[in-house]
């Protein structure tokens, strides 16, 4: 019976739907990654900036997002803001107007933890041998900086990737609800859906492992 | 925002929270143990065991939670394995957390200085009272801020557990919102009834983060 279940997956387009399905989470995976490293960044200064004001909204949007389960974030903007504001945003809008709310916030508390772990005598002794201020960026800090930070960023990468599951949950046709189509198509197949989710599992895991594999590889490399 | 209609729905997010916190709660334990298991499996070099456990940590720490429960759920019945809603729950979330948990402890063992564990096999302590006296108290101390991190991630996780069709929060929040209509006022006390759960556990990782700074050997961390 197994091996008939699994016959599915390669009957007809299937394997290329599900496919199509996975390019729309990282679709949105990818763009969020790119607005939350540049939004990040802008973050990060701010959270480092003098003005208190500054800094105590960023404090606070931090938190709401280490708080708020992504879930009811993406609820908040899919189903409230229609009835708060009366936008209309569609799936993958919400999707990535919350996960980068989300990425840009925890993206900046990595930019800012990295740029405040270099000690301060490193400026001043790049100083006292008489770098100039962008020669002291570019040699100095930026190396050191690059080194903490991209390990970090490319491990909240999988998890911004890994999160996007959720999409499925606001009506987004994506991998999950691909698979549940063709579960639903093959309903005569008894184990048809044990193999599409193991399916849906595995493509996950063949995207996240490598990158999560080259974060490690990383962090080894920068520790020595 | 209709007060009235927030003031007669509190029960049911109490309802609500009380699922969510239960089951999450049951879940970080269960993936507390597995994490150290697994860590100490990694940590002592066991003979094919730490390869099972990397294995593991690898693929639970690489997909995300909604897969793995669909899998539980939906998939695993009709291979003849039939699991509870509540079980797939615990399941998932130790399944998922166990790997986190690992590698926070993991970062915990890796701090404490291999001397200390020669030291300690030096005084003749057995391997098992190096771990309990020598190594955990040490290696515990570093870890807490990012097992309570753990914590707080696990039971944000618990959200997805709606589509396991338990009245948890989330679950109890949308059943409101497709049958009243009063959309703004249901995600409303969703948002403040996960904060309410949240923001203890936020405090008391403060409250214990401060008072195991200086756990440390030597104090050496402190600098």
């Amino acid at each position: 019976m197994q091996d008939l279940g699994i016959s599915v997956l390669f009957r007809g387009v299937n394997f290329q739907r599900l496919l199509l399905g996975l390019w729309v989470t990282l679709r949105i995976a990818l763009i969020t990654i790119g607005i939350s490293i540049v939004l990040g960044l802008l973050f990060g200064i701010v959270m480092m900036s003098r003005s208190r004001a500054a800094r105590s909204v960023c404090r606070v949007w931090l938190e709401i997002v280490r708080f708020m389960p992504q879930l009811v974030l993406l609820y908040l903007v899919y189903f409230g803001f229609a009835r708060l504001f009366g936008w209309n945003l569609d799936g993958e809008a919400s999707a990535v107007l919350v996960f980068s709310f989300w990425g840009t916030a925890e993206m900046g508390d990595l930019f800012r933890g990295a740029l405040t772990s270099i000690p301060r005598h490193q400026r001043e002794s790049a100083a006292a041998l008489g770098l100039t201020r962008a020669q002291i960026n570019r040699y100095i800090l930026l190396p050191q900086t690059v080194r903490r930070l991209l390990p970090q960023v490319i491990n909240l990468s999988t998890r911004i990737i890994k999160t996007t599951a959720l999409v499925k949950m606001i009506n987004v046709t994506e991998v999950l609800k691909v698979g549940q189509q063709i579960i639903g198509q093959f309903y005569r197949e008894p184990s048809a859906a044990f193999w599409v989710y193991a399916a849906v599992f595995l493509l996950y895991f063949l995207i996240c492992w490598p990158i999560s594999l080259l974060a490690g590889s990383l962090e080894r490399r920068y520790h020595e | 925002m209709d007060w009235e209609f927030i003031g007669s729905h509190i029960p049911d997010y109490a309802a609500g929270a009380w699922v969510t916190l239960r089951f999450g709660l049951c879940g970080v334990g269960c993936a507390m143990a597995l994490g150290l298991i697994c860590c100490l499996l990694r940590y002592f070099r066991v003979p094919v065991l730490k390869g099972a456990a990397r294995g593991y940590i690898e693929l639970a720490r690489n997909t995300p939670l909604l897969v793995q429960l669909f899998f539980l759920y939906a998939g695993l019945p009709r291979v003849g394995i039939r699991l509870s809603a509540e079980a797939c729950a615990v399941i998932g979330l130790t399944f998922l957390g166990g790997a986190y948990m690992a590698e926070a402890f993991r970062s915990g063992l890796e701090s404490v200085e291999k001397s200390q564990r020669e030291a300690g096999e030096c005084l003749g302590l057995t391997r098992w009272q190096n771990i309990r006296y020598i190594l955990l108290p040490q290696a515990l101390a570093t870890a807490v801020p990012a097992l309570f991190a753990n914590v707080i991630f696990l039971i944000k996780e618990t959200s997805m557990f709606s589509v396991l069709a338990m009245m948890d929060l989330m679950n109890v929040a949308d059943t409101l919102r497709t049958s009243g209509g009063r959309t703004v006022e249901v995600l409303f006390m969703l948002a403040a009834a996960y904060l309410a759960l949240l923001l203890p556990v936020s405090l008391l990782a403060n409250l214990a983060e401060r008072r195991l700074r200086y756990a440390g050997f030597g104090n050496q961390r402190s600098v």
